[in-house]
């Protein structure tokens, strides 16, 4: 296995800047997942290490060897393609085997390899098939297959779920999962889904327009986000925001927002400096709106909002609030008996709350 | 609720009775000339200009098939034909096919110039490229060869080869080279392991372009051959047509001896002629 480093990566297609000085380094073992929405650059920066795009400034280096001008298929990395890319004039075993006898392996080996690969994913029985004779998941399994079978140093994923329906999704990012338990292998993936992101990354790197805007772990990012973009793009219902101002009154802060005012604990800005006055954004997930029981135990001061929709998830509900001018998500246990219209108390969890200058968009505390 | 049901049985047994009808009156139109030179070609000499309409006409024969095999050089001429035409699909066709790969997969000065140029040519009458072409042709050396017959063919069904094949190399999705670029192989590695097999139907419809193209051909080959040993089929039979006497009895039996092997091609290629060859390589 090994280790990959982007060192100042910039892309270009004419004047269309794409990556704009991409620093990151992956770790020998580590499964890094790149998300972002679409347009990012993240599948660009995949195809760069892979070989299929030209690197316009930088370098990247597998296991410290420098690969920018080396051919994709000398650079030891396998790939899984979006749309599975199978051969189609091909069968399951011969899709599986491509790279194997065009290095010339040997046919004991080549034939172990594959059904070893074919026990890993349950293709046994599919091996003589033609793609066309498959499903969109076993169809996704060949790829990952035709991946294995090569032992590369890193796998590279580019969005391999999305065009699978969302229970074979679910299904298949186990087995991601599963299988990367197994090989214990370098994997980079790329995907939009931030639910992949959280549930299979080691690290996650969230993109926006060309540049890496956090990289941490799923919790780091979700509980700490780096600033307004990672906070908005990561978790579902998305954080609820709120512009205002701080300001200090009897030594404390407090923030003005709309009809909203609350006291802000001193842990949560960190000893921010400058902070009369300051512009910024109250960031707060909907999960961290407590309203009904939950806010009756935790809130000293409580606000009020009118309730606008309930929409029931199952076991959770999401509540649209209506806070004078302020419109908030809160996401409670189902089911949460109140109809639309009714005055619903609500409060924030401090804890769990961000501020961001509104001006730099940056963290702050 | 049945009336309806049964009118509309009806009607569809209308329709599909009219669709048939039509199929067969389509079909009758084709293939009656054919039978008639088929008829022509079975007569005995002295019948040729006859009013009668049976395809097998009273005391038919295969005399002028006979005469026209052993007082002529028919065979030489449908020798000379498939020589000429097998190696100018066979050019024809390689060059198209590297030549639209270009086309459709890379990015270069020119390409979009180059492309309309070459449909431009197809909109020029033949005629007015005998004149060129001869010039060419003579310049090189050419003249009475097979080699300036096979350039000539070769080169004038090229731009619309290439269109076909550019087509068609459109809509195989480039993940799938790029899938094998990564598996090991190089840009041409995978247009010889990849997209040349998926193309078969394209490059089938090519050849056969390219074949009954150079096959049926008459005016270049009258411009650049000119020994009765190098003709080909087309100016061979020309030769029976003299100026008080045409041999229609040979005439029809080497205008039907020249349909087999066109149709041999036709039936063996349509096994390549399958659509949807990539079904199933990619999300669709």
């Amino acid at each position: 296995m090994a280790c990959v480093q982007f060192k100042n990566i910039v892309k270009k297609f004419k004047e269309n800047l794409v990556l704009d000085g991409i620093n990151l380094e992956i770790k020998d073992h580590e499964f890094v997942v790149i998300v972002g929405p679409s347009g990012c650059g993240k599948t660009t920066l995949l195809r760069m290490l892979a070989g299929l795009e030209e690197v316009t400034d930088g370098e990247i280096r597998i296991d410290n060897l420098l690969v920018n001008e080396l051919h994709p298929s000398k650079r030891q990395i396998a790939m899984v393609f979006q749309d599975y890319a199978l051969y189609p004039h091909m069968t399951v075993a011969e899709n599986m085997s491509f790279s194997l006898r065009l290095k010339k392996v040997g046919r004991a080996e080549i034939s172990a390899r594959v059904k070893e690969a074919a026990q890993t994913l349950q293709l046994e029985k599919f091996l003589l098939r033609m793609p066309r004779q498959l499903s969109g998941g076993q169809r996704q399994r060949v790829a990952i297959g035709r991946a294995i079978v090569r032992k590369p140093k890193v796998f590279l994923f580019d969005e391999p779920l999305s065009n699978l329906d969302a229970k074979l999704r679910e299904g298949m990012r186990v087995e991601i999962a599963k299988l990367y338990q197994r090989l214990n292998s370098t994997i980079i993936y790329v995907t939009h889904d931030q639910v992949e992101a959280m549930t299979l990354a080691g690290r996650i790197v969230v993109m926006n327009r060309g540049v890496i805007q956090q990289v941490g772990s799923p919790i780091e990012v979700y509980r700490k986000p780096e600033n307004l973009f990672v906070a908005g793009f990561i978790g579902s219902p998305t954080m609820n925001f709120i512009a205002g101002r701080l300001s200090m009154s009897g030594g404390k802060a407090v923030f003005k927002g709309g009809d909203i005012s609350i006291n802000v604990p001193g842990f949560v800005l960190g000893g921010a400096e400058a902070i009369d006055g300051r512009e910024v954004v109250l960031g707060i997930r909907p999960d961290d709106v407590l309203v009904g029981a939950r806010s009756a135990e935790h809130c000293s001061e409580k606000l009020q909002a009118t309730l606008e929709v309930c929409e029931l998830l199952g076991h959770r509900e999401n509540l649209y609030l209506q806070a004078g001018q302020t419109r908030l998500v809160a996401t409670v246990e189902a089911f949460f008996n109140q109809s639309p219209g009714s005055a619903v108390p609500f409060c924030f969890n401090y804890a769990n709350m961000h501020f961001f200058d509104k001006l730099t968009e940056k963290r702050i505390g | 609720m049945n009336k309806e049901a049964a009118v509309y049985r009806r009607k569809k047994i209308v329709k599909y009775l009219l669709i048939h009808l039509a199929i067969i009156a389509f079909v009758v139109v084709c293939v009656y000339p054919l039978l008639r030179i088929l008829s022509v070609s079975m007569r005995p000499g002295d019948k040729l200009i006859s009013t009668d309409l049976s395809l097998i006409p009273a005391g038919a024969a295969f005399d002028a098939y006979v005469r026209l095999l052993k007082e002529t050089l028919f065979l030489r001429w449908l020798w000379n034909s498939l020589l000429i035409t097998v190696a100018t699909s066979f050019i024809g066709v390689s060059l198209a096919s590297t030549a639209a790969y270009a086309f459709s997969r890379f990015r270069f000065a020119g390409k979009k110039g180059g492309l309309i140029l070459l449909l431009s040519t197809q909109m020029i009458p033949a005629g007015m490229l005998i004149l060129p072409l001869f010039l060419m042709i003579m310049k090189l050396g050419l003249m009475n060869t097979y080699l300036g017959m096979i350039i000539a063919y070769s080169v004038s069904s090229l731009p619309f080869s290439i269109w076909i094949l550019k087509g068609y190399y459109d809509t195989i999705p480039r993940s799938l080279e790029e899938a094998a670029l990564v598996d090991g192989t190089s840009q041409v590695g995978a247009f010889w392991r990849i997209i040349l097999p998926l193309s078969t139907p394209a490059l089938s419809i090519a050849f056969l372009f390219n074949f009954t193209t150079a096959w049926n051909e008459y005016l270049v080959a009258r411009v650049v051959l000119f020994s009765s040993k190098q003709y080909t089929w087309t100016l061979g039979l020309f030769e029976l047509q003299g100026q008080y006497i045409t041999q229609w009895g040979m005439f029809a039996a080497g205008s039907m001896l020249v349909t087999i092997p066109v149709l041999i091609v036709f039936l063996y290629s349509s096994k390549w002629l399958i659509s949807g060859l990539t079904l199933g390589s990619v999300k669709g």
